[in-house]
């Protein structure tokens, strides 16, 4: 490596530029934090059903199966739009039904077939789930996934 | 080994080859449920078989960097570790924490953020080891000679910790939720984990190939420099689609570009010191590992990462089976073989022989190697595939996924080699059957200047 380039100088300019893009990066935080609250997610409250839905979703782990915004498993359907998907994003009641009679039909028992465990999961649970689920599809997300498959 | 308490570096392999034994046992199982959906499914299901194959992934890529670090740091300072008491300690809770982990999960005690499932005990444990661990080194280091590479070890430590903190914030917020998770999963492989890798391949190659310690030094600080430099707005390369501004679009596929050359440049370094090594060190297998390390991460995390990274491309592309292809090669390359370099090269002199099993070490190379290439091809047909149909054409997740069962069938045939070669690994390393002193050509020539 060239002559200028001594030792201490590489390591003056990792410290100096490590700070630089550290800061940069917090300053965008801060604002993708309140776009995310003020924009992106403003679409429908963030009600007591849809954080009970969030630590249904979390108590479950149904993270390592699905993908939710294209981030998670890669096992079983993406589910970020699944409301959509299903045609019922605008009508809570219906997503509660569907919903219900998705995850009481589960495990298929298809031989062959990919199967979802069954949860026993209280009304409550399922219509927070719901909810969860239907917040995450209004959410802004730049125009994904491409199309309805998800 | 020139210092006793670099002992307690072989306490933490140990228990790193274990749960590396479990981590790819659980990948077997996994690829199999692929292969063959209903076994198993009522009684481990999919979910918690990937659990456990990632979590012990990580912890034991963490406890064989503890173990480096402890087997490194007195080399480096030249003096005994602080007290080898605390590093036990340490490894006690570890240890303890990550069976508590792995028993819970078995009977369905975990939490619902990808890597992060850990029960909230065994995340304190966690960050009380990394407290334990960042005192004992720091307080090594400060007594000793400082050199580079114990600096951007623990910095790389220092800050790959204080990282940590984010798996204990969880916002109601989904997207935020995201956001800050990508804190610990980006910032950790993509940055402060890249700072450890790069020290650690610096030892190694200064150890191996007896290049000058200036030369080694210089480039470690360039390397790292454009790891973090490209790595913390690389971040951006997730914010696509997840209710982030728009904007992370430009920054996110630019920066993250630059990811690229950290890698290619570790890899240069790595062949550019054994050019101009003049010594012959006898430890072949730790060389191999450590060039093959550097190579495959690369590949891996650079060109496999670029592949899908730039936001026109990771529209169509994002959670598909062109993730999973550059999650596994990009980890194997960079973090699982740049640990088995060190085992390689630090377990002879822990239990203070020559080095042994060397064509047995190397042999598991390649067979481990090959198949995690093999599996990256497979599931880069099969993501390919999906991407098209699912994405660009519009069938159903489960119908397309119906269609890629040749390829998955072929990683699982990949995945056994994998497992075989970590047995052979394992065994090489701990089985001495005879020492197998490679006998040296003669040194380089000449000599690069
Ligand atoms: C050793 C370094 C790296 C490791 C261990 C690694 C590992 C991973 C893993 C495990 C994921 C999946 C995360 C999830 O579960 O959602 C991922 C995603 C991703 N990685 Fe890396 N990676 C590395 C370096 C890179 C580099 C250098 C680039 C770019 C040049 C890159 C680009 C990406 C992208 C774009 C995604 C998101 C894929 C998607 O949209 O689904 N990675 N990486
Ligand atoms: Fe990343």
């Amino acid at each position: 490596m060239a002559e200028f380039l001594t030792k201490s100088r590489a390591r003056n300019i990792f410290y100096g530029g490590s700070i630089f893009f550290v800061v940069i990066f917090v300053g965008m935080t801060v604002h993708s934090h309140k776009y995310v609250v003020e924009v992106s997610t403003a679409g429908m409250p963030l009600s007591d059903a849809v954080i009970r839905g969030k630590h249904v979703w979390e108590e479950n782990s149904c993270i390592n199966c699905h993908s939710l915004h294209g981030e998670g498993a890669y096992f079983a359907p993406e589910v970020g739009n699944v409301m959509t998907r299903w045609g019922v994003q605008d009508s809570p009641e219906d997503a509660f039904e569907i919903l219900k009679s998705w995850i009481e039909s589960q495990p298929s028992g298809i031989e062959g077939r990919r199967q979802m465990p069954r949860y026993e999961m209280t009304d409550e649970d399922i219509r927070g789930l719901a909810e969860f689920l239907r917040w995450a599809d209004q959410t802004d997300t730049q125009g994904w996934p491409p199309n309805d498959a998800g | 080994m020139k210092y006793q308490s670099q002992k307690v570096a072989y306490w933490y392999f140990l228990a790193a080859m274990a749960l590396f034994g479990i981590q790819v046992l659980g990948g077997l199982l996994a690829g199999w449920v692929y292969v063959s959906p209903n076994f198993l499914a009522e009684v481990l299901p999919f979910n918690i078989i990937r659990m456990i194959h990632t979590n012990a992934l990580i912890v034991w890529l963490l406890l064989g960097f503890f173990g480096a670090a402890y087997f490194l740091i007195p080399e480096e300072s030249e003096r005994e570790i602080w007290s080898p008491k605390l590093a036990y300690l340490q490894l006690i809770i570890l240890v303890v924490g990550t069976l508590g982990a792995v028993g819970s999960y078995l009977v369905g005690i975990h939490g619902g953020r990808e890597f992060l499932e850990q029960p909230l005990w065994v995340k304190f444990g966690i960050l009380v080891a990394a407290l334990i661990f960042l005192l004992n080194v720091s307080m090594t280091v400060l007594a000793g000679k400082k050199t580079a590479i114990t600096n951007v070890l623990l910095m790389g430590m220092w800050l790959l910790s204080l990282l940590w903190i984010f798996a204990f914030i969880n916002p109601d917020n989904l997207s935020l939720d995201k956001m800050y998770w990508w804190f610990v999963v980006h910032l950790w492989v993509e940055a402060t984990w890249e700072l450890v890798m790069a020290s650690i391949l610096a030892f190694l190659l200064l150890k191996l190939t007896g290049v000058d310690r200036e030369v080694v030094e210089k480039w470690l600080y360039v390397i790292v420099a454009t790891a973090l430099f490209s790595g913390i707005l690389g971040t951006g390369h997730h914010f696509y689609w997840i209710g982030l501004p728009g904007y992370w679009q430009w920054i996110g596929s630019i920066f993250s570009t630059f990811e690229v050359i950290p890698f290619f440049l570790m890899m240069s370094f790595a062949f550019v010191m054994v050019w101009k090594g003049r010594k012959n060190h006898p430890n072949k297998a730790a060389l191999l590992w450590s060039l093959g390390s550097s190579t495959v991460a690369f590949f891996g995390a650079g060109v496999w990462g670029f592949l899908h990274t730039l936001h026109g491309v990771n529209y169509y592309s994002h959670g598909t089976q062109i993730t999973a292809a550059h999650g596994h090669l990009a980890f194997y390359g960079a973090y699982v073989a740049l640990n088995l370099a060190v085992f390689t090269y630090a377990m002879p002199m822990l239990r203070e022989r020559a080095p042994y099993n060397q064509v047995l070490n190397m042999a598991s190379f390649w067979l481990m190697t090959g198949g995690m290439a093999f599996m990256t091809f497979v599931l880069t047909f099969a993501g390919t595939i999906q991407t098209h149909m699912q994405r660009v054409v519009g069938d159903y997740y489960m119908d397309v996924q119906d269609s890629l069962s040749i390829f998955y069938l072929m990683r699982w045939g990949a995945g056994l080699a994998v497992v075989i070669g970590a047995i052979l690994f394992i065994y090489s390393i701990m089985v001495v059957r005879k020492s197998e002193v490679i006998t040296p050509g003669s040194a380089n020539p000449v000599p690069g200047e």
